[in-house]
């Protein structure tokens, strides 16, 4: 039979309400509170070996201590999956749950479940780093958390793979993962569409995105003594891709001096871009980064001087966080370096 | 319109002294076949190779896939301006080698061809691996201009395509299937009472590698155009792009379309499906709004109520795939468009490049980054090696022992968009 662990707070345990708040971490080899619900709930699945008890208040103030502690005892009773709460809307609980839990999974390698109402601060610390099954604000809806914890507990400890958050009925983690539907994508784009034409309800199978819109930096306001960089996302790399930069879905920028070149040709740069014909970058690389023409106005004083470091990668399937991390990162290096502005080509 | 596509399904491949179908075996004289493929100078080598559904075989990388396809009516041939002459397709009667397909196989052209494996879990992602295949593998002559090489591997592949079903046009079909729609005005009037729905196209035109054809033109330089369903079904429009290989629709997939299908076979039931508007995907944002504009003025003028989109690539199209939803949707016609992801390796990026939010009905095609295993196969044919030069490969992609960690992007039509697969992202 596996073995699950069940934390919860002083309240549940029947020790008290807020003035019990700083009860310490203490390990009971039996049944607590809204443990005996889940034990039936569990029941041919696993058993409850123990129950971990610490105070709301003792874990959110003295985090490190508590953490610590119950952990030990977690680790001491074995476990094969451990059960947090459910926490409802209390905030304290709930990032004592998501705590716990997240640690357990993170320093013993097995799956913890908790459970908590959506607007539960507990949902945004750490729905990423537990499984976090959706509930009522307030124990009225015990039954039900429960029920759905002993289902997803019952999955994870059965070793099958896991289907989608919302099948499973838990908080999604934040990660798009692939999975074959029983219809082509067709087939539901035809139903979905027939549904909203008749104004039924639906679902949209990507949720819009929320676009950090990034205002562009105020205008340079003496080009004569300014510093310009150039920056490129076209995949125009030294000669032989030194630092292996992707052709696509790049995960690195490369970042190469070019303080001793007025041109870029086919002998020394070359474009690795998978997203375009490079015929004619390759033929000469400044169609792509305008190096030549960069020089030219430096020389005619049109602008001050241009940053030795020149940076690239290519922008093409690259995962938008890759896309902000190379931006903040490239940002970062030209400001320190004192650069007033930068010209970015695409393609 | 009314077209027959008369189909024989095919059920294995061999090689034969005739080219010609029997009892669901399809034979090819290789030689003959060869030789069709040949006549074409600025190929230096040609070889035919078959693959069959549950092989262990690697094919890569691939450019284009077509079905076998002849016209029966009419003046013959088939995709007319390429291998058949040029006039209105989608009526009469078509034969068709149901369940054999041509695969284009030569020297990487660009970034952006896929491979198939014919088993094990990289099949799973392709429809490749479940059709019998004739592999054209071919080397171009030295310093071929990469056009004149993509423009070549492409009319090739298409003649030989046409050729197969010539030599087996005699055979005796399987299953007749029909597909009859009259005019616009006609089925409204037919239908009056259901919602009229329009299916928008979008199609790669960027131009340098990057085309689709329709009527044998390269749409890139022309503006959004009407297709009667039917003339989509029976060989109007053609790939010539090397977009990324998990979401370009090959040739195969146009004539296949399956939202295509699936609007028809709800037509006079559930909708009135007015037809289907192949549309551009420009590199600048003047022709962004100019095709986004024109679509739905063809729609409004057709008294379209509801509109799906598919899209074609990502990245730079997500934005025209926005500019329609934002269009249709404030104009008051219900969109659902259908596009892949890009979530990157760890799937927790945001999916697309851009975003609005009229686009509240998503189909999902998958994750085009998602990580696959694939073991290694016993027989590989065309050049393992490229894998490291295509999209969703890397360097260190193939193994010393043929085995691959790559994207799924890698694969051929593995994210289809215009809904060919099941596949599709969920939340975890």
């Amino acid at each position: 039979m596996k073995r699950v662990v069940h934390y919860i707070n002083q309240f549940y345990a029947g020790i008290g309400g807020e003035d019990k708040a700083d009860q310490t971490p203490l390990f009971k080899a039996e049944l607590v509170g809204p443990g005996v619900g889940l034990a039936k709930e569990l029941e041919g699945k696993a058993e409850i070996v123990g129950t971990v008890i610490c105070g709301d208040g003792y874990y959110g103030e003295h985090t490190d201590e508590a953490r610590a502690a119950c952990l030990k005892m977690i680790q001491d009773a074995k476990p094969d999956l451990l059960v947090a709460g459910p926490a409802f809307n209390a905030g304290r609980y709930g990032f004592a749950c998501g705590d716990i839990a997240a640690t357990t999974a993170a320093e013993l390698g097995i799956p913890t479940v908790t459970a908590m109402y959506h607007e539960n601060p507990g949902v945004e610390l750490y729905s990423k780093k537990t499984y976090i099954v959706p509930c009522a604000d307030s124990a009225r809806g015990m039954g039900k958390a429960l029920k759905g914890i002993a289902a997803l507990a019952g999955k994870l400890l059965s070793g099958e793979k896991l289907g989608p958050a919302r099948l499973e009925g838990y908080i999604h983690r934040g990660i798009r993962k692939n999975f074959i539907h029983e219809k082509s994508g067709a087939e539901r784009a035809v139903e979905m569409l027939l549904k909203k034409l008749r104004g039924e309800e639906f679902r949209t199978e990507y949720e819009m995105p929320k676009f950090n819109k990034i205002p562009p930096a105020a205008p340079v306001k003496d080009l004569k003594h300014a510093t310009i960089a150039l920056v490129s996302s076209g995949g125009v790399v030294p000669l032989g891709n030194p630092d292996h930069i992707r052709v696509s879905s790049a995960e690195s920028f490369g970042k190469y001096d070019i303080s001793a070149l007025d041109d870029m040709t086919a002998q020394n740069y070359e474009s690795v871009h998978g997203g375009y014909d490079r015929v004619w970058a390759n033929e000469d690389p400044d169609v792509v980064v305008p190096l030549d023409v960069m020089r030219q106005l430096e020389k005619e004083g049109v602008y001050g001087k241009l940053h030795p470091i020149f940076y690239t990668t290519t922008g093409t399937g690259t995962a938008v966080a890759f896309a902000e991390k190379f931006g903040k990162e490239i940002g970062e290096e030209l400001k320190n370096a004192g650069v007033d502005a930068a010209i970015l080509t695409s393609t | 319109m009314r077209l027959e596509l008369h189909k024989v399904k095919v059920r294995d491949v061999q090689w034969g002294e005739k080219t010609c179908v029997k009892d669901g075996v399809l034979y090819v004289n290789k030689q003959a076949a060869i030789n069709c493929v040949k006549e074409e100078e600025r190929f230096a080598k040609v070889d035919l190779e078959l693959a069959r559904p549950g092989e262990s075989t690697r094919i890569i990388p691939i450019k284009d896939a077509i079905e076998p396809r002849v016209k029966l009516t009419g003046k013959g041939g088939y995709y007319p301006g390429f291998s058949a002459p040029m006039g209105r397709c989608g009526d009469g009667k078509t034969f068709v080698l149901d369940g054999a397909a041509v695969l284009t196989c030569g020297p990487i052209v660009a970034f952006q061809e896929g491979f198939v494996d014919m088993s094990g879990p990289g099949a799973v992602y392709t429809p490749f691996s479940a059709t019998q295949n004739i592999i054209m593998v071919v080397e171009p002559i030295k310093d071929l201009d990469p056009h004149q090489y993509e423009l070549i591997l492409r009319e090739g592949g298409l003649k030989l395509a046409v050729w197969l079903a010539e030599q087996c046009k005699d055979a005796p079909a399987d299953v007749v299937e029909v597909f009859e729609k009259g005019t616009v005005p006609e089925e409204s009037a037919k239908y009056p009472q259901l919602p009229k729905v329009i299916y928008v196209c979008m199609n790669i035109t960027q131009g340098l590698l990057h085309d689709t054809y329709v009527y044998a033109a390269d749409i890139r330089p022309s503006l959004p155009t009407l297709l009667h369903p039917n003339e989509v079904l029976d060989g109007a429009m053609v790939s010539g792009n090397c977009v990324s290989a998990c979401d370009k629709n090959t040739t195969w997939h146009h004539v296949h379309n399956p939202i295509v299908a699936a609007l028809y076979a709800r037509h006079g039931k559930e909708l009135n499906f007015l037809g289907v508007i192949p549309t551009q995907e420009s590199t600048v944002m003047d022709g962004k709004l100019r095709a986004s504009q024109m679509n739905l003025s063809i729609a409004r003028e057709l008294g379209a109520e509801g509109v799906i989109v598919s899209e074609e690539g990502y990245g730079n199209p997500d934005t025209d795939l926005c500019l329609n939803a934002r269009n249709f949707e404030n104009a008051g016609i219900k969109s659902v468009v259908v596009s892949d992801e890009a979530a990157g390796t760890d799937g927790a990026s945001q999916s697309l490049a851009d975003a609005t939010p009229e686009m509240t009905a998503f189909i999902s095609t998958g994750n085009v980054n998602e990580m696959l295993e694939v073991p290694a196969m016993d027989k590989v044919i065309g050049w393992p090696e490229t894998i490291a030069h295509l999209s969703g490969g890397a360097a260190e992609s193939l193994r010393e022992d043929g085995s691959m960690f790559v994207e799924m992007q890698a694969i051929i039509a593995s994210t289809a968009e215009i809904g060919f697969n099941r596949v599709g992202c969920e939340w975890i």
